[in-house]
């Protein structure tokens, strides 16, 4: 899809500039010229409302960082004094708090929309894993952030993740030590994760740049997920099709982001970290944020802390790998009878692993013949299917399922809608 | 490279193996220190070891104090505690440990079997558990639901050790020193 680039310098110092550092060339083949198939839904505006999202995380951090104080004693009253005595601290604050959750949504939806449109399939293997990386970053950074206030989930949370690392045989408890830079979470810990937290989406920035070239290398998939035939037939340019639609899509997506910042600021959050860290009192439940409940869910539903452990990373690290486990030829879900409906399937067993991980795992769902069934039980039902899906489903459903006839090109499944066996 | 086929190794390749070495040697040195100033710093670990009077906790109940950051339990137990620890069949233990084995001889040099003093530190994943709760009346992790029992040992549930002992000793009949 690189093709040849159309961008004509309109004045002097714009040639000047080309001849010199053709940014003004790369910005216009990028983003105004770049040919996007015609066929994208709104499911395809989620990459810039990410992109945005990951810019306004950066710009509500590096502020919030001016204010905040990284040390045990002093974290959780800086925090405060953001939220009280700071000029539009609240507002800062409760933007990149929430920002963190919206972030998290919209990679979601981007993602799942990538499965059901079998958007990791060959050519874009390093687009999706790139992604992949993405999220793992994200996670990370989520995670070093929200230690930060040192409320009582801030300290717990830590405590339960750091000591994942200690079930690594041997050297385990080292790797935690050195992780902590002490025998506990302390000043030493708050202090590197506070580095951290700000080094990450950077991190994530850079290898963002690396996913969107990727993605001008193959260009992208579409709802048909049949290839760009016919430039002229096929696509419009960035600018301004994409450009609106995406325009339209992030300001829907900000409608929902503000109602959270300021009418329902706290109501993603966990109320307990409101209550300063204490070391020597655990609270009766340790839940971690929203968006990594499903993989909490797989790490309490196993009964061994390593295999716990490593289920709960394997539930990522498979992702990884997934354009090789797919063997169907066919990339959109609309043409894989069987698929999409395992695609729902799997959609919702990860929703209902979430909300396992956010119940305490000895409660009971409901009784059988005197047994209890409890949320446990259910967890690991759902955890095996979770792998049954990737390592099961994914290469067998490409060998037995037989496809709907594909369009013919993106022109024929846009304008063929009434004749074509295309429409979904 | 011209040379591809030749068999014997030249002055040269010994060049580019040696430099090459010497290159890896020299970033692994450059790289320690950046790796190595994450560990616990002097001024942490100078916070080795505290004393503590436990005169004052009654039979039947337990104290939290905190050593190197961490909750250390000391549980003044009872004699009903003492022989439920004592009565376990250590075969039928994930973690087989008598209890006399988890506990420290007091001046005299007799076992000071009603003072049992741990890491409060559930060894699944680091929460604190709750004391006097739980099957075994022990301990009870509220975080993922390992069971402990009267001498911390693990019971049921995840963890895959029993609770820590921390290294102590009894400077008099009333005094301990961790650390």
């Amino acid at each position: 899809m690189s093709g040849n680039s159309t961008y004509n310098p309109s004045n002097g110092f714009t040639r000047w500039l080309d001849e010199r550092l053709p940014i003004m060339r790369l910005g216009h083949d990028t983003a105004v010229s770049y040919p996007v198939p015609k066929n994208l839904n709104y499911w395809w505006t989620f990459g810039g409302i990410l992109t945005f999202m990951l810019v306004a995380q950066i710009i509500t951090g590096v502020v919030l960082a001016m204010h905040y104080v990284p040390t045990t004693a002093l974290a959780f009253a800086s925090v405060e004094h953001i939220m009280r005595d700071v000029n539009y601290g609240w507002v800062l604050r409760y933007t990149h708090a929430n920002g963190a959750s919206m972030f998290f949504i919209a990679v979601y939806i981007h993602m799942f929309r990538g499965l059901y449109y079998g958007s990791y399939k060959a050519p874009r293997e390093i687009l999706w894993i790139l992604g992949c990386l993405i999220y793992l970053l994200m996670m990370a950074t989520a995670f070093f952030g929200y230690v930060l206030p040192w409320g009582q989930m801030s300290f717990w949370g830590a405590t339960v993740i750091t000591n994942l690392f200690g079930a690594i045989p041997l050297v385990g408890q080292s790797v935690a030590t050195w992780l902590w830079g002490g025998f506990a979470i302390g000043d030493p810990t708050i202090n590197r994760f506070f580095s951290l937290h700000y080094l990450f989406p950077f991190l994530i920035f850079g290898v963002v740049i690396l996913h969107i070239w990727a993605l001008h290398v193959t260009g992208q998939n579409n709802p048909a997920g049949v290839e760009v035939k016919n430039k002229e037939q096929d696509t419009v340019p960035f600018t301004p099709y994409a450009t609106v639609k995406d325009a339209f899509g992030l300001s829907v997506f900000l409608i929902m982001f503000a109602y959270f910042v300021f009418y329902a600021p706290n109501s993603l959050g966990d109320v307990e970290n409101y209550t300063q860290a204490n070391s020597l009192k655990t609270p009766l439940h340790i839940v971690p944020e929203w968006y990594l409940l499903p993989f909490y869910a797989i790490l309490r539903a196993v009964p061994s802390k390593l295999g716990g452990v490593i289920l709960m990373f394997g539930a990522i690290a498979i992702l990884f790998v997934l354009p090789w486990l797919d063997t169907s030829k066919v990339r959109s879900a609309r043409f894989r009878p069987l698929y999409k409906q395992f695609f729902w399937l799997f959609l919702v067993v990860c929703l209902v692993l979430g909300w396992c991980g956010g119940q305490m795992p000895d409660n009971v769902l409901f009784s059988v013949g005197g047994v209890d069934i409890i949320v446990t039980h259910l967890a690991r039902v759902l955890t095996f299917y979770y792998f049954f899906h990737f390592i099961v489903l994914f290469p067998l459903l490409g060998l037995i399922e037989r496809p709907k006839p594909l369009p013919e090109s993106i022109a024929a499944s846009v304008l063929g809608g009434k004749t074509a066996a295309a429409k979904a | 490279m011209a040379d591809i086929h030749a068999v014997e190794p030249t002055r040269r390749d010994f060049l580019y193996v040696a430099t090459g070495a010497f290159a890896a040697i020299g970033a692994g040195a450059a790289v320690w220190p950046l790796i190595d100033q994450m560990n616990p710093d002097a001024s942490v670990l100078a916070l080795a070891s505290i004393e503590l009077d436990i005169g004052a906790v009654p039979v039947g109940q337990e104290i939290t104090v905190k050593w190197r950051g961490k909750p250390v339990f000391v549980r003044h137990r009872t004699e009903a505690e003492v022989a439920a620890a004592d009565a376990v069949d250590i075969t039928e233990l994930k973690d087989p440990q008598t209890d006399d084995q988890r506990l420290m001889a007091g001046p005299d040099g007799k076992l000071e079997k009603q003072w049992l003093i741990l890491v409060g530190i559930c060894t699944h994943l680091g929460c604190v558990p709750l004391a006097y709760k739980g099957e075994y009346d022990g301990y009870f992790c509220p975080c993922h639901g390992s069971v402990y029992d009267t001498s911390g040992r693990i019971r049921k549930g995840p963890a895959p050790t029993n609770l820590e002992v921390p290294p102590y000793q009894f400077v008099s009949d009333t005094k301990i020193k961790i650390g």
